[in-house]
């Protein structure tokens, strides 16, 4: 058998290829699959093995969501709320940087490394940062708000702010990611689209409601889903911005995944934890799929 | 062209393999690595703890003189993890196969860890329980689960009182008369602290935190001065939502909502507090001495017995305690090295150094009676609440902790009635004492 130059580079390729798909299986899917097996069994953590329950932990996450201040129901509530607040103010926030950032030809490279940069920066030490601005009395914050004899806030001291808090932040940290997306789908629309409709007499808002908007709605679906996804499996931010790590004060701030971790290496009851993980898969599934079927709209110039 | 071809067969049985490998059963963790056969001479132990520096020092230096007596054993010592994510990383290394042969654990962790069987019984020769009785504090009978000994600390601790001589003489108070009683207490809490105009704390008479060592100070301490027993029916009822235990809660809570002597989110904790003088008065363990001479060596501060109240004397009894994993037991020649580490770690020498340079008592009553430990004016505070010091029986530490953390929100950070919110840390623990005790 003789291979062409062409036909041996290709099967280079895919040996190389090979070696991040054997990484993928063992890593990622491997466990992946292994935790629909374990959301089946009385799994301890310490002890690493378990007895199979069948559904028995699915009941039991079903009866702990049924009791009063429960902590899976705030966890599944708290993350919709991150995801109702969080998606679209980072999604209109990242566009009108995009847009401003689009416009301007000075400095342009620093304003996109300085929105960038919060991306690159680990969660832990975003979160610490965030605990020292938003600290009581003594804080950037808190001496701002004396400054301008504004009442202090309690931030993520208080049940009631601690959520919207983190979710501030969490945006902050995401922010840059859109922005350099949304960016590149705006450099994408032909210059040629908009001189056309100014001959014809539109204006800017005009210019963007039915031009840029419609143009860039490939990006904009992209990015929803991503970042549903990602505040769907918030874990660090909360993990460390909340008291002791516990998604409090009295679980106002607590996430499905902080649950999952929770249960599974603080109450070693993995099988409980995975079964956890199998349902927030198939709610990730689902709103992505949502998602992914009502806002993909085909538009034709 | 053989060599390409070579490389793509190479490649795909590569693939293969690994995903073979990938579809084998969780294997039993792979305990006794051949580490012994390879170096029959040589046996290494792993011994794990969590990052606090003035115990991490000491042990330094006991696993230094160990391994000196010992040539033939290496103990390797991993203390690199935070108090937060201790309890995580050890569960997150059983079943990697890696981990401790011998970790140390809070008393309060033993039932968790047990029902994992995480940890297996100490030998009956190297540690007789006759011994054990004779020779260790009182306190040390909670290592033993129905007559089997799982665990043995080196050192005890008690909780008391910490005071700041500066801030307290700046009051106006007596700095060499802190608070006896809980109503001094309230009184000189109240008078030390200083606030600023707009309200901020700049110095804080006394900070309930709950998330230290106050809950312990409710339930052991302050339910049993106002008369009520913190659990019944030998420890599976909770018994501090008793009349008893709600005067004892209004008192705790009235330091925040009535008094307004601090809070605990300011200056990091009540602990970071006081080590930064921004408290007067805190309630802490022994082992916080340590803390004092590392961080805070010029701090004007003493240590008096907690507060009694209607002529009850009351301190919560504690300690860090040392098992033997599934691991450590899983090659015997690693067991016998294990056990003679624990023996060393727990003997007169090993308690007398832990003194010295962490602060907590010796759990062996031998040194643990030296007369120089009891003159010494801040160890004596401690070491007399040796004589009244009660433990908790925890089935699990951290949510028996977290349902009366919980419970200081409710009413703090909501304004729920003290009553309603003690009742539902109650019903919250009496469900994981029932889960535990209807096994």
């Amino acid at each position: 058998m003789k291979l062409t130059l062409q036909q041996r580079q290709i099967l280079w390729a895919y040996v190389f290829l090979s070696v991040a798909l054997v990484f993928f299986v063992i890593i990622r899917w491997y466990p992946a699959l292994l935790s629909f097996n374990i959301a089946f069994r009385d799994w301890n953590t310490f002890k690493g093995t378990g007895t199979w329950v069948g559904l028995e932990n699915y009941a039991a996450i079903w009866h702990d969501f049924l009791k009063p201040r429960s902590d899976v129901r705030a966890a599944f509530t708290n993350t919709l709320s991150y995801v109702v607040y969080g998606v679209p103010a980072q999604m209109v926030l990242a566009l009108a940087i995009a847009l401003l950032l689009d416009r301007i030809r000075a400095f342009s490279t620093f304003f996109r490394v300085a929105y960038f940069a919060p991306y690159v920066t680990s969660a832990v030490a975003v979160a610490f940062v965030w605990n020292w601005l938003y600290l009581p009395q003594d804080g950037l914050l808190a001496q701002i708000f004396d400054l301008l004899h504004i009442p202090e806030q309690p931030f993520t001291k208080s049940p009631k702010q601690a959520l919207p808090s983190i979710t501030a932040v969490a945006v902050w940290q995401t922010l840059g990611y859109s922005v350099i997306i949304y960016l590149a789908g705006i450099k994408q629309i032909p210059f040629l689209y908009y001189e056309a409709a100014r001959i014809d007499g539109s204006s800017g808002w005009h210019l963007f409601r039915n031009i840029t908007l419609p143009l860039l709605n490939p990006v904009i679906v992209y990015l929803t889903v991503l970042s549903t996804i990602s505040f769907l499996r918030l874990f660090a931010l909360v993990q460390n911005m909340s008291p002791q790590g516990t998604g409090g004060p009295l679980k106002s701030t607590t996430t499905v995944v902080l649950e999952v971790y929770r249960k599974g290496f603080s109450s070693y009851d993995m099988g409980y934890a995975a079964a956890l993980t199998v349902i927030l898969f198939f709610v990730i599934l689902l709103i992505t799929v949502v998602q992914l079927r009502f806002l993909t709209r085909r538009f034709e110039y | 062209m053989k060599l390409q071809r070579f490389a793509l067969y190479f490649g795909c049985l590569f693939v293969v393999l690994m995903g073979l490998a990938a579809c084998a059963p969780p294997a039993e963790p792979a305990a006794s690595a051949p580490m012994a056969e390879e170096e029959p001479e040589i046996i290494e132990i792993e011994y794990w703890q969590y990052n606090f520096e003035a115990r991490v020092l000491a042990m330094n230096q006991l696993i230094e003189q160990f391994e000196a007596e010992n040539p033939n054993i290496k103990v390797i010592h991993n203390s690199d993890v935070p108090y937060a994510e201790y309890r995580d990383k050890i569960a997150a290394s059983v079943p990697a196969g890696v981990g401790p042969d011998v970790a140390t654990l809070f008393y309060g962790w033993q039932t968790v860890w047990l029902d994992a069987e995480y940890l297996v019984p100490l030998p009956e020769d190297a540690f007789p329980a006759s011994m054990i009785d004779a020779e260790f504090s009182p306190l040390v009978q909670a290592s033993f689960v129905d007559g089997t000994l799982y665990t043995l600390p080196t050192a005890v601790r008690t909780l008391a009182l910490f005071y700041n001589k500066d801030l307290m003489a700046n009051a106006g108070l007596d700095p060499e008369s802190p608070p006896s009683t809980l109503e001094d207490l309230a009184t000189q809490a109240a008078a030390c602290t200083v606030r600023a105009e707009n309200g901020d704390y700049e110095v804080q008479g006394f900070v309930v935190d709950l998330a230290a060592q106050d809950h312990h100070w409710f339930r052991e301490v302050l339910v049993r001065q106002f008369g009520g027993n913190p659990y019944a029916e030998g420890g599976q009822a909770v018994n501090w939502n008793s009349e008893e235990g709600q005067q004892a809660w209004n008192y705790l809570l009235s330091f925040k909502t009535e008094l307004e002597t601090g809070d605990r989110d300011l200056f990091d904790g009540s602990t970071g507090a006081f080590l930064a003088e921004r408290a007067c008065f805190h309630i802490d363990g022994s082992f916080r001495l340590g803390t004092i001479a590392n961080n805070a060596p010029d701090l004007n501060f003493g240590v008096a017995e907690l507060p009694s109240h209607n002529g009850v004397q009351s301190t919560f009894g504690s300690y860090w305690t040392h098992g033997i994993t599934q691991k450590g037991a899983s090659d015997p020649a690693r067991m016998d090295a294990a056990v003679k580490f624990l023996q060393f770690i727990t003997s007169d020498e090993a308690g007398t150094l832990w003194v010295e340079m962490v602060g907590e008592l010796p759990a062996r009553l031998n040194a643990g009676s030296n007369p120089e430990l009891l003159e010494n004016p801040n160890l004596g505070a401690f070491a007399a609440g040796l004589a009244y010091a009660q433990a908790t029986f925890f089935v699990n530490e951290s949510d028996q902790r977290q349902a009366l953390i919980d419970a200081y929100d409710m009413v703090v950070l909501e304004g729920e009635d003290p009553a309603v919110a003690l009742e539902v840390a109650a019903d919250t623990v009496q469900e994981i004492l029932d889960a535990h005790y209807g096994q």
